[in-house]
């Protein structure tokens, strides 16, 4: 709430959040995550929240979205009705074990009628931090550097659950794990979720996550995800996001990869209000190998941020980026891509691309990639383009006797498709194509039966 | 079937055609010569719709109804086709679905059910044939990586599959060996009909040897100079454009 005249810190007013509410967290959440807590608060308020000063945000002002009166949750919650009679995910043929969480919170796991390996944990971050201290201890906070994000700082603060999946050595999971966000509280609300994915050597995982919103209020989504891909192991990392023009939503993802391992992310953003993607990559043994793909849609007022940071650390390592934009009205992007090659990262192979289309004059895209070069030995590129619809091509379809409209969403399709093909999981890659399509009709992407409970 | 009446046409104010006058007869081949800059392939483009000319004066009928007022599309449901001096590469867009999509849209136009998968890939199979085109080919996206024969090539099979009314091949020969040449020929001779036409813009004669024209048409300066029947072709061929532009250095 603002009073006319009178300035409102919101880095401060949530410093205070954080001292009335630490008995609820050192009574109800785990040691572990309380010891982190004194110092993200130092970290977050000397940082404060994002604003257009911060080199790191330039592009994506968040101090509007926390201005915003929001409930916090810092307790779990009774839910009065069976989640998975509101929500079915109606992919077809898409078989996976299927997590579901609901406003930060874990709520369920189902396995596939696929006999879980032993050792294999899927579970509540509150739970498992209780019943494995150790394990949770030795990688929580490592990756999430709460001193160089404020985001980062805030998440740590107030975490109290999240995921947890941990695959043992040697493990390859079948089926991909399905984890669904859900936002759906009684008022609009801040929500916080910390994850952690633990990978062990020579283990195999895909990982599909989908966020969605069930109701129309106001969302202010802060969630980190540390994901340890350990030596020889391989990580699909699929992010489909869809959530309402009332949503705020800063994911920050971080990577850690061992030596020979492999980590494909895919971060699709169909739909939200203001989207901040943090992605930080670090190919921390030799011969290990990231590609990141990504691929938004905006129109409206509609805003989508991928703010991507990759460190080779060690020799012959390979990193592809490759990300899209589609911005259609007033709608707004921005890319930052930073490679960064150490000194002794000899060998290195590292691409960048980003590749953005905009429909009106209005729309409006800020690319920024960034080579930090310090070793002799690499192989670097990078590349950015902000066009239009190519006319020649348009003119060569209509030619045929293709209606215009029609020539203009195959071109559109065309263009996603380099970045969709890249979805290893047929079902999920068809149905996104499916659901690209049909945003970019202008029709709803909706991809699952929500619509009866909302008009989100 | 065409009729173009003193058309004159200019982009972002420069004149590139100063009162064009054509007549084309179902069943007839005109070519048109002439050298480069001449103003050929702005013909070409304004007769299939392109945007970006500015039609200053004249006008064109097309079976009977005026042509210029109508989309690109609407007017390749009727029956005109471009084949295309630069077809364009559109990465994404696989050939099977845009060309399955093109002949939907004019069965649509005719009244006609939409073909199924199947019926469309057996139609697909079969005029792959006349043009020797590659399977591998079909199964890329438009154009992508084609050579430039077999680009060409690839217009003429589209063409096959649409079956225009009046063909337009601007410079279909350029960048074609000899081989390539006679296969894009021997397509449009097969496609050829009682009902339909052809205009055939090239620079060389050499593609004339192959698709026989009924009448000859020379462009220089956005004028057509001279017209004959196909020998004027050969007297190009042996004399060069010199001639043509000596006796028109009068002309603005």
């Amino acid at each position: 709430m603002t009073i006319p005249g009178v300035v409102i810190d919101h880095t401060l007013r949530l410093a205070d959040h954080f001292r009335e509410n630490e008995m609820v967290f050192s009574q109800y959440s785990p040691a572990l995550l309380n010891r982190r807590r004194e110092k993200a608060l130092s970290d977050f308020m000397r940082q404060g929240i994002p604003g257009r000063k911060n080199e790191n945000y330039k592009y994506t002002n968040l101090q509007p979205s926390f201005a915003r009166d929001l409930a916090w949750l810092h307790r779990r919650e009774s839910t009065e009705f069976r989640l998975t009679d509101v929500f079915k995910c109606d992919v077809p043929q898409l078989e996976t074990h299927l997590m579901l969480m609901l406003n930060g919170w874990f709520y369920s796991f189902q396995p596939k009628n696929e006999k879980l390996p032993e050792g294999m944990l899927a579970g509540s971050l509150e739970q498992i931090s209780r019943e494995h201290p150790e394990l949770v201890d030795a990688c929580y906070g490592t990756l999430a550097d709460t001193a160089g994000d404020p985001l980062a700082a805030l998440n740590t603060l107030f975490a109290s659950d999240g995921y947890v999946i941990r695959i043992p050595s040697g493990t390859v999971l079948n089926h991909p794990i399905q984890i669904i966000n859900i936002l759906q509280t009684q008022e609009s609300s801040s929500i916080t979720q910390r994850n952690l994915v633990i990978v062990e050597p020579g283990a195999e995982v895909r990982l599909i996550v989908c966020d969605h919103t069930l109701n129309l209020n106001h969302y202010l989504s802060n969630s980190v995800t540390e994901v340890f891909v350990g030596e020889g192991a391989a990580v699909d990392f699929y992010t489909v996001q869809n959530q309402h023009n009332h949503t705020t939503s800063v994911h920050s993802a971080y990577f850690h990869l061992n030596r020979d391992s492999r980590l494909t992310t895919q971060t699709i953003t169909l739909h939200g209000g203001l989207v901040r993607n943090n992605l930080t990559v670090v190919l921390d043994g030799e011969n290990s190998e990231a590609n990141l793909y990504g691929m938004s849609f905006m129109d409206k007022r509609q805003h989508v941020d991928n703010f991507l940071r990759v460190e080779h650390n060690k020799p012959h390592c390979r990193s592809n980026q490759h990300f899209k934009n589609v911005l259609d009205d007033e709608s707004s992007g921005a890319f930052s891509g930073r490679i960064h090659v150490k000194r002794d990262a000899q060998k290195s192979n590292a691409y960048q691309r980003n590749n953005n289309l905009l429909l009106t004059d209005k729309a409006l895209m800020q690319t920024k990639p960034q080579l930090i070069i310090e070793a002799d030995d690499v192989k670097c590129s990078h590349g950015a383009t902000i066009g239009q619809i190519n006319e020649e091509a348009l003119f060569y379809l209509r030619t045929r006797g293709i209606e215009e409209s029609q020539a203009r969403l195959m071109l559109m399709n065309a263009f996603s498709y380099e970045v969709v093909r890249q979805i290893g999981i047929a079902p999920l890659r068809d149905r996104i194509s499916e659901l690209v399509d049909k945003r970019l009709r202008g029709d709803m992407a909706r991809c699952h039966e929500c619509a009866y409970h909302c008009d989100c | 079937m065409l009729s173009i009446k003193d058309l004159c046409v200019s982009i972002e104010g420069k004149e590139i055609l100063n009162g064009i006058n054509l007549e084309i007869k179902a069943g007839e081949v005109h070519a048109i010569m002439g050298p480069n800059g001449s103003g050929k392939s702005t013909l070409a483009n304004v007769l299939a719709g392109k945007e970006g000319y500015e039609i200053t004066a004249g006008e064109v009928t097309y079976l009977g109804e005026d042509l210029l007022d109508q989309a690109p599309e609407d007017r390749a449901r009727k029956g005109i086709f471009l084949s295309f001096q630069y077809p364009v590469e559109i990465p994404g867009v696989p050939m099977v679905n845009f060309m399955k999509t093109a002949v939907n849209e004019h069965r649509k136009f005719r009244g006609e059910k939409p073909l199924t998968a199947g019926e469309f890939l057996k139609l697909m199979r079969e005029k792959k044939k006349l043009v020797e085109l590659d399977t591998e080919l079909t199964n890329r996206s438009v154009n992508e990586g084609f050579s430039g024969g077999e680009k060409k090539k690839n217009e003429i099979f589209q063409m096959a599959l649409l079956e225009p009314r009046l063909s337009i091949l601007d410079e279909t020969d350029s960048g074609l060996d000899i081989d390539a040449l006679k296969i894009v020929a021997h397509g449009v001779n097969v496609l050829k009909s009682a009902d339909t036409s052809t205009i055939v813009v090239t620079h060389y004669q050499r593609l004339l040897d192959y698709i026989v024209p009924d009448r000859v048409h020379v462009l220089y300066k956005g004028r057509i100079v001279r017209s004959a029947g196909k020998e004027l072709a050969l007297e190009l061929e042996e004399k060069g454009y010199e001639w043509i532009k000596k006796e028109n250095a009068d002309q603005p």
